[in-house]
């Protein structure tokens, strides 16, 4: 493989396979890694990025690839970062958004990256946002993040993206599941998708009036969008409140304020990361909580007090409880 | 970090039956290594593509037309010229001894895999292609 100081020359020339092999060196992490992020990071911030996300089957591939063929048809260039599973026992992946994704093939306008999700929790890893970093430092216009398939408490997508859209079919559930609390707070787009079917109407008007009540003067109000891939005019309306969504955050600063905090929140993350990666490498705590885990199969100690009693026998002051 | 090895299964052509590819892409997986699928109808340079913008270790094709004396070549001669020499080649499906002799001699063609193989062959023979990875 060229050296890294090549790979960025001909990443800065618009060299796909170089932008290809510097995602595998951010992937791999390590110093190397830190010294590819550090050299993007001075360009990024001009793409708009959009999180794609929704629980598993909802059609956000299918809906990618929609929102692809959209955005080339207006000339702007795509990424897409799209993010899979990894098998808890094997470690291995199947990536199979780009099934789905027939329009990149032979346009190179369309850049896809699949990801395996390597024991992140959540839907999107802090590695999807690292790509994302490197397609927007590329000159990609429009950054596309596939989540894997969502649940309700994934909220911490909301510091990937400019602009969230979540994706839901008719199967969802009914209005009660609208109420809930979660994934659709973050939304600044829901888009009922699979239209076709039964139910579409009822669910998208359900939705709408939750997003009404929600309603806050002055703020951003979340269109609810029907959408079917079948239906070009449908991913229109959809692109289209994209747009409106840009267009509100370019107006009085909040595209750099929504930034601002999801720096702030991938750092933290990363913190956070580091923190609790050195606690448990370190041998006093493995030695420590061998000891511990014996009364507690003993049956002499509770979890929670044996989880304490270790927390603060390492000087971490223990705030729960329990 | 190690990155786990990434593999992609792709069905170029015509031809409509994917079962192969899936059994392999388990496998593969439950291997630990990280498989994309492309799916099916891919042109050669579809495939050539996807092989470049996810930096895969390895391209394995599936090819159950009869077409393989012409997708593989094409397969591996545009892989060359995209910046993916290094990259190594497989395939499988019905493909005869004679021309599986024939395609084992294009340089980048590792190894050609007929009806009847045993995934756990293929597993052996990719980790084979990575010492130490």
């Amino acid at each position: 493989m060229p050296q890294l100081e090549e790979l960025l020359a001909q990443f800065a020339n618009g060299d796909m396979r170089a932008a290809s092999r510097l995602m595998s060196v951010v992937e791999r992490g390590g110093a190397d890694a830190e010294r590819v992020l550090d050299a993007m990071f001075p360009r990024t911030g001009r793409a708009h990025r959009i999180a794609i996300t929704g629980p598993g089957g909802a059609g956000k591939s299918t809906l990618i690839n929609e929102l692809a063929r959209a955005f080339r048809a207006s000339g702007q260039t795509v990424g897409v970062v799209a993010e899979d599973p990894s098998s808890p026992f094997s470690g291995g992946a199947i990536l199979g958004d780009r099934v789905r994704m027939t329009h990149a093939g032979g346009d190179s306008g369309v850049f896809v990256r699949s990801l395996a999700s390597r024991g992140s929790e959540n839907g999107l890893s802090a590695l999807a946002s690292d790509l994302a970093d490197v397609l927007d430092a590329f000159g990609r216009d429009i950054v596309l993040l596939e989540s894997m398939g969502a649940s309700q408490v994934e909220t911490r997508i909301r510091f990937s993206a400019d602009t969230i859209v979540v994706v839901l079919t008719p199967e969802a559930g009914d209005e009660v599941q609208t109420l809930k609390s979660g994934l659709l707070e973050v939304a600044d787009i829901v888009c009922v998708n699979k239209s076709d079917r039964g139910g579409a109407e009822s669910l998208a008007g359900d939705l709408d009036a939750i997003m009404k009540i929600r309603e806050k003067e002055g703020h951003w109000r979340c269109p609810v969008v029907m959408t079917s891939a079948r239906d070009s005019d449908s991913v229109a309306r959809l692109t289209a409140a994209i747009a409106d969504h840009s267009r509100y955050l370019d107006a009085e600063g909040r595209r750099v304020a929504r930034r601002v905090s999801s720096l702030k929140a991938r750092l933290a993350a990363r913190i956070d990361d580091s923190i609790r990666s050195a606690i448990w490498q370190s041998p006093m705590l493995t030695q420590r909580f061998d000891a511990i885990f014996e009364r507690v199969t003993a049956g002499s100690l509770p979890p929670w007090r044996a989880a304490r009693e270790l927390a603060e026998s390492l000087h971490i002051e223990s705030r729960s409880s329990r | 970090m190690k990155r786990p090895l990434k593999v992609l299964i792709a069905k170029p052509g015509l031809d409509g039956h994917d079962r192969g590819a899936k059994v392999i892409a388990n496998a593969l997986r439950d291997a630990g290594m990280e498989v994309v699928y492309t799916g099916l109808h891919q042109t050669p340079e579809m495939i050539i593509e996807a092989a470049v913008q996810e930096d895969v270790d390895l391209v394995s094709v599936s090819v159950l037309s009869g077409a393989h004396m012409t997708l593989i070549p094409r397969i591996r001669e545009l892989m060359n010229t995209s910046g993916l020499a290094d990259v190594k080649l497989i395939a499988g499906g019905i493909i005869p001894d004679h021309d599986a002799a024939e395609l084992k001699r294009l340089p980048g063609v590792a190894g050609i895999f007929g009806p009847g193989t045993s995934t756990k062959d293929v597993v052996t023979f990719i980790e084979g292609l990575f010492p130490g990875r």
